[in-house]
């Protein structure tokens, strides 16, 4: 089950997208999440819908893995269009027994489907083609002005960078404690809510002493290899702009174009029947 | 001068209850004099406990000493002015390979310590590259450190710390956790690193077979040290090894084994072609 | 016969870019009372060979028997399974949770549904089969040394009262005399409790020291499953699998190829002392 999370994965190929600069991918991501929650009428969905597609076909990344993100969040996005389909109020437009769909429902529906399939889709993408390390080398960068109201940039970088490291680690350490355990005849999948919940106790107290024996360990190698802040501190693999980046941030700014037009179109009302 | 030197130099552990009252101290060194010479490979051996850890601890200024002094490279490591100049000219790899690499690169995993030191971005990449090669690791540097065998970890790690340029290194039992392909792979890269760039070795381990080609051994006990020499002045001495929870390589046991049964054989024999040739001459002198 | 392997595959992550054969047609039988070694390069597949045995994979195809019973049919007890077939992890310390060292050996018989006073028996009992003092009961499994940490740890498996005991590298980072205390108390088990004893191991100098028979593991493939001194006869066999015979292994070979009259099946410094003294003699 955990292999098919494929959210916050990274998918090695060589496209224009992998080689963007972070920080451009990061603004794109933010805004395309922004523009998902502008819009009321389906029109606006067309132009997220082009840009979306254009990038997916950008990133070289296959469409099957992409669509396999969604599988991990089924749960959820089953949930959301549930209840948005049958428990919003609004005029009746089909009834069997208790259930009824409305009008106000049925709309609710789609458009939250399809914004939660954007927003996951969108940020995975990002995922897919930029490597953690790139990530928190952007966001620090990218958030560096922060520094100056005291929050600690570099050292919440750091921390993500590490968790990333260790989420792989501690994953497969859960497997194995679970599996000694079950080896003492644990049993983690049958009883009742609270049997269960109690049942993780032989699983959760190891996984907790051994994260801090690593975190122990590790801030020891840390400093034991000069590591002492950010301060100081220069780059293996400073972000630095260039051309395509320029251009991608210009594509970009069109696309802000487009959706505060097509938002000004639905606002004059007229968009608001297609 | 002396790369590491150390005079009278003690170590508590203090334990405390919950109150903070001190429930017990615990000397985990006890009055160590030594001296390591610059481009030297030293062992040290000693059972879990002896304080062979603890020692190796003080040498990188992760632990300052009780009593006595530490000098590293001339540097008293109970200074803090000397901090980032000690960790940088006395490197340290420790025993666990996952809990080491910080980075999900390998070769962003090697440059981190240049980084720390503020290094400029040129010369970042070319000691990276550099310190990859030497231990064999250039053509994996694109790799994530998850997909690497044990052994290949700890070379990593070695190399991140090579990449700092120190003038010592000090492996705290780097080949524990490993298998015998990935210690073979580990402790022929430190040789040949204290060979070809001329670093000075500190090796901690509890595997004989490890040392027998180090210029010199020390065994601790009990926080002290109990014997020093070279590899086979301390593996004739088989009795007292044991004595000390360690134990010899079976090829020395079973040439001191026959030694005791009455055969003319020399002492401290380390290698199986040293006792096939030994045991010819004395099937000559029969 | 106790445990039979019938034809056993194991193929993981199927359908996946991560597909692997990990077991490939695997096929013995280990009867009561024997000491078997495991021995095969790390990714070989003893890990997953050894789980199989107590049910923690299922097979892909193939049949496994325990006590002449089929573990896969339906309705079987795996609980029971893996109460019979008690199974240590590699650093078996890394699974201990509870607050006392009892309470944390007690936790595998309390789950077999045992009542509390023979489970706290048997706890008791396994304590002290792996040299655990008695003041030390009430204390915080957390607060040991390592080598006390992985004799509760093996308690904490053999309180279950397992026919066969499995230990995945059970001297791993252990020093030479914690090694030495456990496989002594694992050679007692055996000798006086009559049990099974499957040692995965990477030390040819233990495999020589305390097994009858060897199973060598390379890519997925039962290579060899003979007494030892057979295996070792074919050491270079073993090197190619980035394996090795114990040292005492080549000093007898390269002995016999320079002309003394030795045999080759010594394995142990003891064995290989007496061989070089009688061959000497006999030359005399």
């Amino acid at each position: 089950m955990i292999r098919d999370i494929t959210i916050g994965q990274y998918y090695p190929a060589d496209s224009i997208l992998h080689r963007l600069d972070p920080r451009v991918k990061l603004l794109g991501t933010f805004l395309f999440i922004i523009s998902l929650f502008l819009f009321k009428s389906f029109f606006g969905y067309i132009v997220v819908f082009i840009f979306f597609a254009s990038a997916i076909g950008l990133s070289k990344v296959p469409l099957r893995f992409i669509l396999r993100g969604m599988k991990a969040v089924l749960v959820l996005f089953i949930f959301t269009v549930f209840f948005n389909l049958f428990f919003l109020p609004g005029e009746e437009i089909f009834r069997w027994g208790i259930i009824r769909i409305t009008d106000n429902g049925l709309y609710k529906a789609l458009f939250m489907g399809i914004r939660l399939s954007f927003l996951i889709l969108g940020s995975s993408l990002m995922t897919f083609t930029t490597t953690p390390n790139q990530l928190t080398d952007g966001l620090e960068k990218a958030l560096k002005p922060l520094n100056y109201i005291k929050v600690p940039v570099h050292e919440i970088a750091m921390m993500m960078s590490i968790a990333l490291r260790f989420i792989p680690i501690l994953m497969e350490e859960t497997d194995k404690i679970m599996k000694a355990q079950m080896a003492r005849g644990a049993d983690f999948e049958t009883g009742g809510l609270l049997k269960r919940a109690k049942s993780l106790i032989p699983l959760l107290v190891p996984l907790f002493v051994s994260a801090f024996r690593r975190a122990n360990d590790l801030a020891m190698a840390m400093e034991a290899r000069c590591y002492r802040g950010g301060t100081g501190r220069t780059k293996m693999k400073p972000l630095c702009y260039k051309g395509r980046d320029y251009a991608a941030y210009t594509i970009i700014a069109i696309y802000l174009g487009l959706i505060i037009g097509t938002k000004l179109l639905e606002r004059a009302g007229l968009l608001f029947y297609l | 001068m002396e790369m590491i030197k150390a005079k009278d130099l003690s170590f508590e552990y203090i334990r405390r209850d919950e109150e903070g009252n001190v429930e017990s101290i615990n000397k985990a060194i006890d009055n160590i004099n030594l001296e390591i010479e610059k481009g030297d490979f030293i062992a040290i051996l000693g059972a879990n406990g002896s304080g062979k850890s603890t020692f190796a601890k003080h040498i990188n200024a992760i632990l300052y000493p009780t009593e006595g002094s530490l000098w590293v490279n001339g540097m008293n490591t109970a200074e803090e002015k000397n901090l980032w100049d000690i960790r940088q000219t006395a490197g340290m790899v420790f025993q666990n390979p996952d809990n080491q690499i910080i980075a999900t690169v390998v070769e962003e995993d090697v440059g981190f310590g240049p980084e720390n030191l503020g290094i400029e971005t040129k010369e970042i990449w070319r000691r990276v590259e550099e310190s990859l090669k030497a231990v064999g690791m250039l053509q994996m540097r694109h790799m994530s450190p998850n997909k690497l065998s044990g052994g290949q970890k700890q070379r990593v790690a070695i190399a991140g710390i090579m990449a700092m340029r120190p003038e010592c290194i000090i492996l705290d039992e780097p080949t524990a956790m490993l298998d015998p392909n990935g210690r073979r792979e580990v402790i022929s890269t430190i040789y040949e690193l204290n060979k070809k760039e001329k670093v000075t070795v500190v090796l901690i381990t509890h595997h004989m077979d490890e040392v027998i080609y180090a210029d010199k051994v020390y065994v601790m006990e009990k926080g002290h040290v109990v014997m020093e020499g070279t590899p086979r002045e301390i593996f004739s001495r088989v009795d007292e090894i044991k004595k000390y929870r360690l134990d010899v390589p079976q090829v020395t046991d079973l040439a001191y084994e026959l030694r005791k049964s009455g055969l003319d054989l020399p002492e401290g024999i380390l290698t199986v072609g040293e006792l096939v040739k030994a045991l010819e001459e004395a099937r000559r002198k029969l | 016969m106790q445990i039979i392997f019938d034809k056993v595959n194991y193929i993981y992550g199927k359908g996946t870019a991560f597909e692997r054969h990990a077991l490939k047609d695997i096929s013995f039988c280990i009867n009561k009372g024997e000491f078997i070694g495991l021995i095969g390069h790390t990714g070989s597949g003893k890990s997953t060979l050894i789980q199989h045995m107590n049910g923690l994979i299922k097979a892909s195809s193939g049949s496994i028997y325990f006590n002449g019973e089929d573990i896969y049919a339906q309705g079987y007890n795996m609980k029971q399974l893996r109460s019979k077939v008690g199974l240590v992890f590699q650093y078996p310390e890394h699974q201990l949770f509870e607050t006392t060292v009892f309470k944390d050996v007690v936790f595998g018989p309390l789950n077999l549904g045992l009542d509390k006073l023979e489970a706290e028996l048997r706890a008791y009992e396994a304590l002290r089969m792996v040299g655990i003092s008695d003041d030390l009961l009430d204390a915080s499994p957390f607060e040991l040394s390592g080598g006390q940490k992985r004799r509760v740890a093996i308690a904490g498996v053999l309180a279950m009262k397992p026919e066969v005991l499995i230990l995945d590298e059970p001297t791993a980072g252990l020093d030479p005399r914690g090694r030495d205390d456990i496989l002594d108390q694992v050679t007692k088990l055996h000798e006086e409790a009559g049990m099974t004893i499957i040692l995965v191991t990477h030390s040819m100098e233990d495999v020589a020291c305390y097994c009858d028979r060897l199973f060598v593991m390379n890519n997925g493939e039962l290579v060899f499953q003979n007494p030892t001194k057979e295996v070792f006869a074919h050491y270079k066999e073993l090197e190619e699998m980035h394996l090795a015979a114990p040292q005492v292994t080549y000093v007898m070979n390269m002995l016999k190829e320079k002309g003394w009259n030795v045999s080759c099946d010594a394995t142990t410094v003891e064995e290989a002392r007496d061989e070089i003294i009688r061959a000497l003699g006999s030359m005399h």
